[in-house]
Parts: C-alpha cells; structure tokens; sequence
C-alpha cells in the first residue's frame, strides 16, 4: 500500500509556489503560470486521495478542473493581449484603472 | 298672384340696384351711362309696383283693414316669461303689411325718391364713375331701407329699416369723406341717432314683456281692449319710441345732427334729410298712436317737444346765411309741426303734414342743388343774387315752393299745416287729458313758428333770386339754368306743392263738406278710436277765423322780409336791427351754443370719463397685473432660494456623509488584483487557524 502523505507533501508545496507566484510576480503571463501550477497542486491532491480512498470521483473532478484551467488559460491569455493592445505592456502594475 | 301679394317686391327691386352699382359698377367703374340706369330701374320698379299695389289693394280689400304678407320666419327665440306670468313664444316673422298709412307713405317715397333718382343724374355729373356708383348705390339701399321701414309689419321689421336708413343718411353725409367736416357729420349723425335708437329698443323690448307680441295688428287690438296691462305701460312705450323718433326725427334735443347733414350732397339732403328719413319719427308715432292715445302723459311729451322744436329751430333759421343749413332748420322746425299733430291726436294732420312737407321741401332742396350747382358750389347767399334771370325754371319752383311752406292758401303747405294749428286750437278748447292751458300755449306757439317761416323763406328767396349778383363778375358769367333731369322733378314737385294740398287732404269742414278730405276718410282706421268723438268742437266761424289768424301771421312775415330784404338791397334794416340786440343776434347766429353746450357737457364730459377710466385701467387694473406678477418673480426667487440652499443641501449632506464615512475604507481599494489576492490568502489563512482553534 502506498502512502498518500509524500503526494499531499508535494501537492501542499506546489500550491504554496504557485500562492507564491500569483501574489508577487508582476508580470501576467508568470501570474498566469503560477495560477496553473496551483490548478495542478490541487490535481495532484484529488488524485493522491482518490487512489487512497479508492474512489474515481476525485480523478473525474480532475479531469474537470483540468478543462476548466484550460478554458481559463483561454481567457486569461485574451485578456493579457487586451492589456497589451490597451498599455502596450504585459505588467499588472500598469492595471491600475481602478485605483482613483 | 296679386301686385300687393308681393308687396316685399317693392323693397327688393332698389336693394338689387344697390347691389349691381355696389358690388358690380363700383368695383369694375363702369360708365355712368350703366349706373344711373339701373338705379333709376330700382326706384322706378319700386314706384310702379308700389303704386301699383295700392290701387289693386284699395279696389279689392277691405281698406279698415291691413294686409298683412309673411315672407319667411325670421326670429324664434323659444319661449320667455312675460308681464303678468304668461308665457309665450318670441317669433317674430319678416312680415310685410299695407293699410292706409303704409299706403300713403309708399306712395310718396316711391315717388319722391325716383323723381330724386332723376335729378341726382344731373346733379352728380361731374364726379367720378366709381364714386358716381357708389352715390346711387348708397341712395338705392337707402330707398330699400325706408320702403322696409314702412311696409314692416311689426316692430322688429321697421326696426331694420330704421336702423338702415340711419346707415345710408351716415354713408351719404360722408360721401365726401376726404373732408374731415363731412366724415365728421356723418359720425354726428350716426351717433345722436344711436341715442335715440337706445330708446327705440328698449321700447321694443318693454313692448314685448307687456303685451307679448310685436305685430303692429296685435299691439292695435291688445290696445283696444285694455285688459290686465296697465296704464304706465303705455306711457312708458310712448316716451321710449319717442326718443327713438327724436333722434330720427331731429327733434330737441337730438336735433344736432341735421344741420351739419348739410354735408352731403344736396340730392341727398333733400330725400333723405327732408323728405323722406326724417319723417320717419313721425310715421314711426303715428303707426304706434295707439300707445299714445291712451297715454296722456306720451302725448303731452310729443306736443310740447314738437311745439318747442318748431318754434326754437324756425327762430335759428331766421339769421343763417347757409342756402342749406336755413332749409336745414326749415326741416327741423316744420318736423316739429309734425310732433305737434301727433301730440294732439292728430297722427292724420302729423301724416298730411309729412306727405304735404315731402314735396314742397324736396323742391326747396332740389332748387337749392340747383342754385348751388349753377353757382359752382357756392352756399352763402350774401354771394348771391338776381338768380332770377338766369335760373327761370328754378326760380318758379322755389317760388311756388316757398309760398307753399309760408301757409299761403291754397298751396299744400297751407292746407297741412292750418290743420295741425287747428287740432291744436281743439285741443287746448276741449282741454284735451286735462293739459288745455298747455295746448292753447303749443298753439300759440306754432302761430309763432308759422310768421317765423315765412319770415325766413322769404328772406332765402329775397336774397338768392332777388336784387343784383354780389358773387363776383366771373361767377355770374357761369351762371346757367340746370339740365332737364334737374328741372323735371323740380317742376313735378312745385306743381304737386301748389294742388298736392288739396288734392288729398282738402280742408272740406271750411265749406260744410264734411268727408271731402280724402286722406282722413282713407286714414281713419290706423288711429285707434278715431270716429268715436268725430264731431268738431270748434265751430264754423271759429274754424274760419283761426284760418284768417295763420294767414295774417304768414302774410305778415312775408312782409317783414319784403321790407327787410327786397325793397333794400343793401340790407341796412336787418343790419341795423343786428346791431341793436348784438347778444340776441350772437345768440341766433351760434344756434344758441347748444353744440357748445353738448361740447362742453356730453361730449366732454364722455371724454374726460373716458380718461378717468384709462386712468383706473393703467393704475388699478395694470397694476393689479403687474402686482401680482412680481410677487410670482418674488415668490419663485424664494423658492429658488429654497432649492438651492435646503433641497440641494440635504442632498449634498447625504453625498457628503457618505464621503467621510468611507474615507477609512476606501484606503483598502487599492486597485492592485494582486494586492487584493494576498488579503484573501490571508484572509483565507486566519479562517483556517479560527477552524483549527475550534475544532481543538
């Protein structure tokens, strides 16, 4: 039987540097890699305990996430070229409209 | 078909040559030649068909009675509540009648007025053809107002005629309306006969409320019998158509106007300020004697007005140098005759007087046109003189004209105007309703009147015909007799002075011929009791001596101006006499400053009323609006005021609120998404460690 507690390890350090990456980096497109990582950190979670509990739900809801990254992969990425188009930079610093 | 089944014809026929020579001549200017035809058709229609009705009335109906023609319904005005609580329909129909009375006025004014038509042809040569149409236009209508006037039916019916020939006399005293003066009469004119209209209406209207019925028929039977009306109602009918007939009839005081009438052309004068419109006040009480028979008090009012009148005017008429304004006060003086008659009860006296006064004073007039025209419009008679030798035929007819209306027997004048004296003689010797004193003082007075006007006639003829030509040496050389269109109607009517008198009304109770005079047999059925007490109070040589009394008072005014004007042609005596009594002659000359006088009251007086009322109307009622517009300017900059500084206020106090209130919060809306991320994993972090500490 293997353990799940090596994958819930790594799954709980890729999120955090995922956690990491969205909160300080500036640029969107790394803003964007590291809310990716993070989708995955929780895949990884889903999966470790589906196999341990031995039920398939957790890895459907994998497999759901991961169509539901993939479409906000699709958004994100257009909203990065309308910021480009609009400010001509890719910096979440330049996003700032809202700030009076 | 009968001619007096269409008597409403006999209107018509002249309004449809007013219309062509309005509408049509004057407008397109068509030759004079087009013009004075159709208007000579009109009047000549109106006088064959008129005369026409007459005869064939007089020999197939029964002449007691009138004959009344509806043409169509004119007013109805649904039911109104009248005197004693009855209540009846207001219908009033556009009704035509003839009687004796209508009879013997349309026979003269059909007559008159086209021998006046005739003469205008000549008369009115020189003018231009729009206003030549014009003129016989105006004097078309005017013959279609007066026929309406005296074949109406009822009251509302004469009333139209009434009022339209008060238009045509106003339209035709301004026929030179460039002059100012001639606008300025014909508005005199219209205004005074308004005032006396005023009362004509309102009799109308109180002939309504009383006896519910405005047919003349209806008033004469309802009259008649005297039941549940009572007594002042005639009185008060009397006196109001009376003024009515006042301002018509140029009686004091609205006689005013007729003198400044003078204004419009002479045709005019005389067919419609002598003979026929001014004379309509005296048919207008005769129609209604029934009224006044049983008002003594109406009746004293017309007699002593009319007997003032005559005497009053007649003694303006003596010193006025006018050709026209001493005819002028000739009309006034023997209309007052006319009321005299009536005021006795002698409404066939007053209409014989009428008929008998229409030919010799549209004579009179016509010569004066004549005389006028021949001196190139010249009216003063100091300007002149010796018009005998040029004008012959002028020259007989106003002779024979003026003897008649100086009461010479046997001319027409005489034998009209010796019955209205005579009535009035009875009247103070049976102490007529109790007032004899003051009809013996009324008869006393028209003797007066009768010297006065032969005095002044005479002295017209003295001066005009008489002696040499003082208007200068180029005037006498135009001098010239008229045409015959101007001499015809002269001769017809000095002629019709001369025999007209006895020929329709011939004095028979002076001969033991009792019932010879044919307008008093043919007349007697208009006046309400005539026959009743038909016998004659005064007698036989009385009768005879009264004649003998006028003749002598008209042969001795003759007289006077034979002395005064023809055997002197210097004029010392009148001069001199003028110098004697210079207030008495200031007086006469400025028609005792009775226009003056109405300046300085009515005339003023309105003015000044007027002003006072301008005066009400800029400051009260102007300022009444302009008050209560500024307090709207006032009252809305408060609330202006209030919007800006309470509604607006509150509601900046609420944004205001809500400002400083968030101050604190709005330091967290960083705008940064990341900024926003990290609150929630911290967020996030605390809930946790809450769980964790309660799950433990």
């Amino acid at each position: 039987m293997i353990s799940a507690e090596p994958y819930v390890a790594l799954s709980l350090v890729l999120l955090c540097l995922g956690l990491v990456g969205v909160m300080v980096r500036r640029n969107f497109i790394t803003v964007l890699m590291s809310l990716e990582l993070m989708f995955n950190a929780v895949n990884l979670n889903l999966i470790a305990f589906s196999f341990r509990l031995g039920d398939l739900a957790g890895q459907i809801l994998a497999i759901f996430v991961i169509t539901v990254a993939a479409a906000e992969a699709a958004i994100g990425l257009g909203l990065i070229i309308a910021l480009v188009r609009l400010r001509d930079t890719v910096s979440l610093d330049e996003a700032d409209l809202m700030r009076s | 078909m009968t001619f007096y089944d269409l008597i409403w014809l006999v209107p018509v026929f002249p309004l449809i040559g007013a219309a062509f020579n309005g509408l049509v001549s004057n407008r397109l200017g068509l030759p004079k030649t087009v013009t004075h035809t159709v208007a000579l058709l009109g009047a000549g229609a109106a006088w064959l068909w008129g005369w026409a009705a007459v005869v064939q009335w007089m020999l197939t109906e029964d002449t007691h009675r009138p004959y009344v023609v509806e043409v169509f319904s004119w007013i109805q005005g649904g039911e109104l509540a009248i005197y004693g609580g009855r209540v009846v329909p207001l219908e009033v129909a556009a009704s035509f009648q003839i009687d004796a009375l209508s009879a013997v006025m349309l026979g003269f004014v059909t007559f008159v007025g086209f021998l006046i038509h005739l003469y205008s042809v000549g008369y009115m040569h020189s003018e231009s053809d729009r206003a030549y149409a014009r003129f016989f236009s105006y004097l078309n209508l005017f013959m279609f107002a007066m026929l309406t006037l005296v074949t109406g039916s009822n009251l509302p019916v004469l009333f139209v005629g009434w009022e339209g020939v008060g238009l045509c006399s106003y339209l035709l005293i301004g026929f030179y309306f460039e002059k100012d003066w001639c606008a300025a009469a014909g508005m005199k004119a219209f205004i005074v006969n308004r005032i006396g209209d005023f009362g004509f209406l309102l009799a109308i209207f109180f002939a309504f409320f009383y006896f519910g019925t405005l047919e003349f028929a209806g008033l004469h039977e309802a009259m008649a019998a005297h039941h549940g009306v009572p007594a002042a109602a005639a009185t008060i009918i009397g006196v109001l158509l009376f003024v009515g007939a006042m301002g018509k009839s140029a009686q004091i005081p609205l006689y005013v106007w007729l003198p400044d009438a003078m204004a419009g052309p002479t045709p005019v004068s005389a067919l419609i300020h002598a003979a026929t419109m001014v004379t309509a006040g005296v048919y207008m009480v005769a129609r209604c004697n029934f009224f006044y028979q049983l008002s003594p008090t109406a009746m004293l009012t017309v007699a002593v007005v009319g007997g003032a009148t005559a005497v009053f005017s007649a003694t303006i008429g003596l010193v006025q140098n006018d050709i026209k304004k001493v005819l002028a006060y000739s009309t006034v003086s023997q209309l007052g005759y006319m009321f005299l008659a009536a005021g006795v009860g002698a409404y066939i006296a007053a209409i014989f007087h009428v008929v008998t006064h229409a030919f010799f004073k549209a004579c009179l007039f016509l010569g004066s046109g004549s005389v006028i025209h021949a001196c190139g419009g010249e009216q003063d008679m100091r300007k002149m003189g010796g018009l005998r030798k040029h004008m012959p035929t002028t020259f007989w007819t106003f002779v024979a004209a003026t003897v008649a209306i100086a009461g010479i027997p046997p001319l027409a004048g005489f034998v009209s105007k010796d019955m209205i004296l005579a009535k009035a003689f009875e009247a103070g010797l049976t102490d007529l309703n109790g007032y004899g004193t003051v009809y013996f003082l009324l008869w006393g007075l028209g003797l007066a009147g009768a010297a006065l006007t032969a005095f002044y006639m005479f002295r017209l003829v003295y001066m005009t015909f008489f002696g040499s030509f003082r208007g200068g040496e180029e005037a006498e050389h135009h001098l010239h007799e008229s045409p015959w269109t101007m001499t015809l109607p002269l001769q017809v009517l000095a002629v019709l002075s001369i025999v007209g008198g006895l020929l329709i009304g011939f004095p028979g109770q002076l001969f033991h011929l009792e019932g010879w005079s044919l307008i008093e047999r043919f007349m007697a059925p208009v006046v309400l009791g005539h026959g009743e007490h038909g016998h004659h109070a005064v007698s036989f040589a009385l009768e005879w001596g009264l004649v003998v009394v006028s003749v002598a008072a008209a042969v001795a005014g003759i007289l006077v101006a034979r002395r005064f004007y023809r055997l002197d042609p210097s004029f010392a005596k009148p001069r001199a006499l003028a110098e004697r009594f210079p207030f008495a002659y200031r007086l006469l000359l400025n028609k005792y400053w009775v226009d003056e006088l109405y300046d300085a009251t009515v005339i003023s007086g309105t003015v000044k009323g007027s002003r006072l009322l301008w005066e009400v109307d800029a400051r009260v009622v102007d300022g009444a609006v302009n008050g209560a517009a500024h307090s709207t300017v006032g009252s809305s900059f408060l609330s202006g005021v209030f919007d800006l500084k309470v509604v607006d206020g509150g509601v900046n106090l609420v944004a205001r609120i809500y400002d400083v209130a968030s101050r604190a919060f709005r330091r967290l809306q960083v705008g940064y998404a990341q900024g926003y991320a990290m609150v929630m994993v911290f967020g996030a972090a605390v809930l946790l460690g809450v769980f964790y500490l309660i799950k433990l």
